[in-house]
């Protein structure tokens, strides 16, 4: 049984049911992303863990104790809102040990409370001031030292950067992956944005449609997407999916792909299971890191293959360059070395790294077992 | 899978009844006090009350009566000559302020205050203004006459045909000025690229306000039209304080018809009838607002 | 609305600024002359008013009919002037003002923060009955106060404009309280607020102009209220129906200069009001007229 237990939730407005019978177990001290496009029942899970929703049906226990129907101030959790939600009235010394004070929390305690969070979070210098008079990064700290005080037993963030510029958010990322890194306190953490997810967590849940799709640790999120929503939302820029056929060659399971062309290309598979496909459609999934130049291919990779193909655009992003060809049929993007020669309109010879290929079911769009 | 375990602890049980129990003193006494009256006085319009209220349902013979009285008629008649000018003067007067202010006017802040300042004064207050300004004995007639103009004449308030203007002056005196804050707000919350847009366009100042924004000031329109159409037939203040309903009757409204067949003629049965049909009035105007405006804001 | 600062972007020739003034002064003589007419007329000698210009400013400047409206003119039948119904309405308006901002404050807060099945309904209903034509009432209110021993009260006044003063405040509570963040809200439930604590410490706290605002529109209505003052009055007549009576008086001279002093007196309070916050006053017409 996990700290956090989320077992056959799910959550109904009148007769539509928003989110479908959720189960999720989180360890103690575990930092769980859920991830998904808005409108996925991320948020919603969340505000039921902190009891801000009713569960329709299903139990959420934190530390043992079923929570169903438990008021918010009698979890023991701590939240971080999308909004920061500081009371404006209030000096950000007084937002920060409300939460204490309503819990009947002695003066003197509140103020060493305060006074270590305060340092902590290098905050010292504002508590005299409004929310008002703070950034939006000071705010957003004010935010996490309103939760950190409460010391809880989870925390619950509420896509806590989306309000903050570019540079700001990458920074208040580390910090929150170094405060739970110092803290070891358990966290959930709800987000649109995948590279948070990856960057932060120690599992993700991704979410569509009401539907967790896949949790599991950001290697296997992203390295063994579940299917074809996962492994193109997670990831940027997105995995390709190109469609193929699976050909036999000696024993060996190979993707038999249409390039810019028209000529048919072999991409032999790594993995072994394919062969049972042999003469079927299949889409073939590939990462833009896994289809580079030669010289930027991984080295240690065992199952490096050429494949020569018309480049349509190159996109120079600094530490790569990206470029766009097609294959069987589909624009596909590859990542190349930022000083690969490459040039639009001429042809290629690209380097596949079919180590890391994955492949889908075309009807049900989830990913073949063991490939 | 599992049955709902622990039922929620006591105080979040409390805590989920302490709204309703709040809100609950306001929707009794709504509920007794506006809804519950208004039944008994539906109920009292189908019952042959007089002085005091009685309870035999005589069916619809007080209607009949009231369509009948002529005095009924003069009220409805006056209603709708008051409500028409009256709204829509307001409506012009406060549109073609608002539109003029809004021109970068040095001394805007001056003029607004006086142009809003009729709406802080009770229809008493007007009345009694209004009162003696248009009588002629003391007021415009006799300072004309006074400056020399001996011909000028303005005695609309004794004479019978006219008196029904004099209570649509003193009313758009009072009102107008609100009208114009209200177009005002409406004028400021236009985007002002839009604006630019039009005249890149190369729209001219009367085609930029025909074409984009006096189209984009109907929420305003609706606004200044139900709360003055309201205004107009609750109308009863004004009517007492500057004709008392006279020449004879030729200012009453139904809402001093209501008051004096209930209280002072010992018709309640009629008057009941009479506010039914002034509620069904507003009701046929409020309602559709209503809906649109809480459907809007769900 | 004053601190909106955007105006329009148009250019106008010489010719209309000059028409556009010329009509902006037109309608502010319009707004400005009766008022200035009553001034001048309350401050002259009866004989003055009679055979004299109303426009002309007063050649014997004179208080008396300051003082006889405040003291000793004939109100119905007693010659007690209009201070005892100023008194009455001052006694009726603070507290029917103070009850109705406070439910107004309340219902706001459930209506926008601790939403129930149905409450879309109910303010439905609220707003409605801030719009139905009091005749509607009139009647089974006059037997209720009876019933109740109310009739002719103060406490029966300050009831009446309470239950048909609530829906208003109601109104503006809930737009002001709607903008404002119900994560806020969820942040203190999960602080370990409750319902009261949450409004006392965080709603009340910034509710400053709403309340300025639900305060001067109850206090400017029911100041001027007349028809439920001339119908459950009794002995407790406020000062609009003292006036009127005063200047519908059909016995002896007309006193010109007495109804005009007790007409702005009439009006004292709330043109003070209007002139003190008139910005506040303009903005909560606003709020409960035009969206948003």
């Amino acid at each position: 049984m996990g700290f956090l237990e989320i077992s056959n939730v799910t959550k109904s407005y009148g007769s539509t049911e928003v989110l479908h019978r959720v189960d999720i177990a989180v360890e103690e001290g575990e930092f769980l992303v859920l991830v998904g496009p808005s409108g996925c029942g991320k948020s919603t899970l969340l505000n039921m863990i902190a009891g801000l929703e009713e569960i329709s049906s299903g139990d959420i226990s934190i530390n043992g104790r079923v929570m169903n129907g438990v008021h918010p101030a009698q979890r023991n959790i701590a939240m971080v809102f999308q909004s920061y939600a500081l009371y404006p009235n209030m000096t950000v010394g007084q937002n920060i040990t409300f939460g204490l004070e309503m819990h009947g929390v002695p003066r003197a305690e509140r103020a060493a409370a305060l006074a270590d969070v305060a340092k902590l979070l290098q905050i010292e210098t504002l508590l005299e001031r409004k929310p008002g008079q703070l950034s939006g990064g000071q705010r957003q700290r004010v935010a996490m030292g309103r939760a950190l005080v409460r010391n809880p037993d989870v925390f619950l963030f509420d896509e806590p950067l989306s309000n903050l510029d570019a540079k700001l958010r990458v920074d208040m990322r580390t910090e929150i992956k170094k405060l739970h890194e110092k803290l070891k306190t358990t966290m959930v953490y709800v987000t649109h944005d995948q590279i948070e997810a990856l960057t932060l967590s120690t599992r993700i849940a991704v979410m569509y449609e009401g539907h967790v799709q896949q949790l599991g640790t950001p290697k296997e999120i992203y390295d063994t997407p579940a299917n074809v929503f996962v492994a193109t939302f997670m990831g940027s820029p997105a995995m390709n999916i190109l469609p193929a056929r699976v050909v036999v060659r000696d024993g060996r399971a190979m993707a038999q792909v249409t390039t810019s062309d028209g000529a048919q290309t072999e991409l032999p598979f790594s993995q072994q299971t394919l062969t049972a496909w042999e003469g079927r459609e299949i889409l073939l999934g590939l990462r833009p890191e896994a289809l580079t130049d030669p010289d930027g291919a991984d080295r240690k990779s065992a199952n490096i293959v050429p494949l020569r193909s018309r480049i349509e655009v190159t996109e120079a992003a600094g530490s790569d360059t990206f470029v766009t060809t097609t294959l069987g049929g589909r624009d596909v993007i590859a990542r190349l070395r930022a000083d690969a020669e490459a040039t639009a309109g001429d042809m290629f010879d690209f380097a596949v790294n079919m180590e890391k290929a994955v492949a889908f079911d075309p009807q049900s769009e989830t990913r073949i077992p063991g490939a | 899978m599992p049955a709902r375990t622990p039922a929620p602890d006591l105080r979040s049980r409390l805590q989920a009844w302490i709204p309703k129990l709040v809100l609950s003193p306001t929707i009794a006494m709504m509920l007794a006090f506006v809804y519950g009256f208004i039944l008994y006085t539906v109920y009292l319009s189908f019952t042959n009350s007089r002085m005091l209220p009685k309870y035999d349902l005589i069916g619809l013979e007080n209607y009949q009566k009231l369509w009948g009285l002529s005095a009924w008629w003069t009220a409805v008649g006056n209603l709708a000559v008051f409500a028409l000018l009256y709204i829509s003067l307001c409506i012009a007067i406060g549109l073609a302020l608002a539109i003029f202010l809004d021109q970068k006017i040095r001394g805007e802040g001056l003029l607004r205050p006086i142009y809003l300042y009729p709406m802080a004064l009770s229809f008493i207050v007007t009345g009694t203004a209004w009162k003696w300004f248009m009588d002629p004995g003391i007021g415009l007639e006799n300072t004309m006459h006074l400056w020399g103009w001996e011909s000028f004449e303005f005695g609309w308030i004794k004479d019978r045909d006219m008196a029904i203007y004099t209570i649509v002056i003193a009313a758009v005196w009072q009102t107008s000025g609100f009208v114009m804050a209200m177009f005002l707000a409406g004028l400021r919350g236009i985007d002002n690229e839009i604006l630019k847009a039009a005249q890149i366009d190369g729209a001219s100042n009367w085609n930029l306000y025909r074409r984009i924004v006096i189209p984009m000031l109907r929420p305003a329109f609706l606004s200044a039209f139900v709360i003055l159409s309201h205004l107009a037939v609750k109308s009863y203040d004004l009517v007492i304080a500057l004709t008392g309903g006279g020449p004879g009757r030729a200012t009453e409204l139904p809402a001093t018809f209501m008051y004096s067949y209930t209280f002072t003629r010992n018709q309640m049965g009629v008057g009941a009838a009479s506010a039914v049909i002034m509620l069904m009035t507003i009701a046929a105007i409020m309602t559709p607002y209503l809906y649109a405006e809480l459907k809007e804001k769900r | 609305m004053s601190h909106v600062t955007q105006d329009s972007t148009l250019r106008t020739s010489r010719a209309n600024r000059v028409l556009i003034y010329l009509v902006l002064l037109l309608f502010a003589l319009f707004y400005l002359l009766p008022f200035f007419v009553m001034l001048a007329n309350s401050l002259k000698p009866l004989s003055e008013i009679t055979g004299g210009n109303m426009l002309a400013l007063p050649r014997d400047w004179t208080i008396t009919p300051w003082l006889t409206a405040w003291s000793s003119a004939q109100i119905g039948i007693e010659p007690t002037g209009l201070r005892p119904y100023f008194l009455n309405s001052i006694l009726m308006v603070v507290p029917a003002v103070a009850i109705s901002t406070v439910l107004g404050a309340l219902n706001g807060y459930v209506l926008t923060k601790w939403r129930f099945r149905g409450d879309t309904i109910l303010f439905g209903l609220m707003m409605f009955s801030c719009f139905i034509p009091f005749q509607i009432v009139l009647i089974p209110m006059a037997t209720v106060l009876g019933k109740l021993g109310l009739a002719g009260s103060i406490p029966g006044l300050v009831l009446v404009h309470v239950v048909y003063g609530v829906g208003f405040t109601t109104l503006y509570y809930r737009n002001y309280y709607a903008a404002f963040p119900t994560e806020l809200i969820r942040a203190a439930m999960i602080d370990g607020a409750g319902f009261f604590r949450i409004f006392w410490r965080i709603l009340l706290p910034v509710s400053g102009p709403i309340t300025v605002v639900s305060v001067i529109w109850q206090f400017t209505n029911i100041w001027n209220d007349f028809l439920f003052g001339a119908s459950f009055g009794g002995t407790a007549q406020p000062m609009t129906v003292a006036l009127n009576n005063l200047v519908q008086s059909s016995t002896g001279v007309k006193e010109y200069n007495v109804h005009f002093a007790g007409a702005i007196l009439a009006a004292l309070p709330t043109l003070l009001v209007y002139v003190v916050a008139g910005r506040f006053f303009v903005r909560g017409l606003m709020a409960g007229s035009v969206k948003g």
